[in-house]
């Protein structure tokens, strides 16, 4: 009976919006609540240090160019003793899409995301970040990852002197 | 002399009262709905405001006055100035027939409190309400935008479509009042209101007065989804906020109409008369909100067919019975 239908149907949605006006809303009143983030929210990035309290970062411009709106722009030099660092770097977070195609580029974990999401501001040109804004003092959601002590072959420590590593062979006594 | 003056202040104070009842009444109706909605859709609604969002309407009142006056380059410029103010005065207006509470002794005298009680209040309504369509079609079509013109278009076919089966569905009750004056008909339901008497003329006035304040399900007039905002598409500031004011005055206006014409108007037991209209007229206006939050709109098709097919027969078949039964009772 399309007509018995039609009549219900014109009746069911008071029931169902009455009820739901006793109910709890679900809206997170955001200045006084705050929102429970999950782990792996990607919001402000962040440059971290390593546990030696160096800088992860080697500039090696894999964030810059894995960035699909082209925000990071960087400049690379190098320290006396061999290691490379950014001299500056700039990250525009008026631009950023908060991708985390960096974070997954980089291959020292030196720039990471953080919960951080309070970034709105009314001058843009205040959101773009340089690298003293970046650079922090704790080592991010990976501490104890230290890129030189893995694979930076004979830059800050000896040949054979990172953990896990062989040390040199003398090719000349492979010799039959 | 002295008493001519009682007579004049009485009636200044009333009709101060009463326009700042009604203004204020429309003007937290609107946060009403907002919130009332809110909370049919698991939100909480404005509540930044002042406490609870109390001051939200004095915020939109800012808002709306400080935002641009604009006018379109190819409108028609008198007319399209007009329109706001026209819409919203023909709502005010119908306020002055409706009886609101029983009459009251002040100073040795007898007041009334109605406005002004004209014998032929009741057509007087009628002739109002079709003119309030005016506001709207006027401001569609002097905007000069084919949205407006749409919605105008649009509301000019509903008002066909409603308007005779409204004036047909009050006729019972002049005929069971036998008066066409808002107090006589009042005073006739003090034992038994009309609701209750002729249930299908309160049923099919009361589809006929949502369509007449042109909201869901019979906001074609401005149909959000489809219009951009229908006739007041190009309409900003203050303007804009008479023609969105305008429609919640009607919606107090009709709301107090329904409450006059079939549920007794200020009579009730206990509580003063007074208070008896407010509790109904806000009934119905939270039956407005409700009907909104739960209803779609129908298509201009759905409404004229319905209008014409389902309630304009309806309206005169409850005449004729009506009409029998009263000469049957005699």
């Amino acid at each position: 009976m399309p007509l018995l239908r039609d009549i219900k149907g014109s009746f069911q949605p008071f029931w169902v919006t009455l009820r739901n006006m006793f109910r709890k809303p679900v809206t997170v009143q955001y200045p006084e609540q705050r929102p429970e983030l999950p782990e792996r929210y990607r919001a402000r990035l962040i440059l971290t240090r390593d546990p030696d309290g160096a800088e992860r970062c080697v500039a090696c411009y894999l964030c810059s160019a894995a960035c699909p709106v082209d925000c990071i722009s960087l400049q690379a030099a190098e320290a006396e003793d061999g290691r490379r660092y950014a001299a500056w770097f700039r990250l525009n977070f008026a631009r950023c899409i908060f991708c985390g195609l960096c974070t997954e580029a980089c291959p020292t974990l030196a720039i990471q995301v953080t919960a951080d999401f309070e970034l709105a501001g009314r001058d843009p040109l205040k959101l773009v970040y340089e690298k003293e804004d970046l650079l922090v003092d704790h080592c991010g959601r990976q501490p104890d990852y230290n890129f030189y002590r893995q694979t930076g072959i004979g830059v800050t420590a000896p040949r054979g002197g990172n953990p896990g590593e062989s040390p040199p062979v003398d090719v000349k006594d492979l010799l039959p | 002399m002295t008493e001519q003056l009682i007579m004049l202040g009485l009636i200044l104070v009333k009709l101060l009262l009463v326009f700042g009842v009604i203004l204020s009444m429309a003007a937290y109706l609107v946060l009403a709905e907002r919130k009332i909605l809110a909370r049919m859709q698991l939100r909480y609604g404005p509540n930044r405001a002042g406490p609870g969002g109390m001051m939200q309407p004095m915020a939109d009142l800012i808002k709306l006055l400080t935002k641009e006056d604009f006018v379109p380059a190819q409108a028609d410029k008198w007319l399209f100035l007009l329109a706001p103010g026209l819409s919203a005065l023909t709502a005010l207006l119908t306020f002055a027939v409706i009886p609101f509470g029983p009459p009251l002794q002040i100073f040795g005298q007898t007041v009334p409190l109605v406005i002004c009680d004209l014998n032929i209040g009741l057509l007087y309504f009628l002739g109002l309400s079709s003119l309030a369509v005016y506001g709207m079609a006027l401001g569609g079509w002097a905007s000069n935008s084919k949205y407006s013109l749409l919605g105008a278009i649009r509301g000019l076919s509903q008002l066909i479509s409603y308007e005779l089966a409204m004036g047909l569905s009050v006729v019972p009750v002049v005929m069971m009042a036998r008066s066409f004056s808002l107090t006589e008909i009042v005073l006739a339901q003090q034992q038994i209101p009309f609701a209750l008497l002729n249930p299908p003329a309160f049923l099919i006035f009361l589809i006929s007065i949502v369509a007449e304040s042109k909201r869901i399900p019979f906001d074609l007039p401005e149909s959000e989804n489809e219009l951009v905002g229908g006739f007041h598409t190009e309409y900003s500031g203050m303007r804009f906020g008479l023609f969105f004011v305008g429609e919640y005055i009607n919606m107090v206006i009709l709301g107090s109409m329904l409450t006059v014409l079939f549920l007794g108007g200020w009579s009730g037991p206990w509580l003063p008369g007074v208070v008896w209209f407010i509790i109904k007229v806000l009934a119905i206006c939270f039956f407005f909100i409700w009907v909104r939050g739960s209803m779609p709109r129908l298509r201009y098709d759905q409404l004229m067919n319905f209008g014409w097919k389902v309630l304009l027969p309806l309206a005169l078949l409850n005449v004729l019975i009506t009409g029998a039964v009263l000469l049957w009772i005699g």
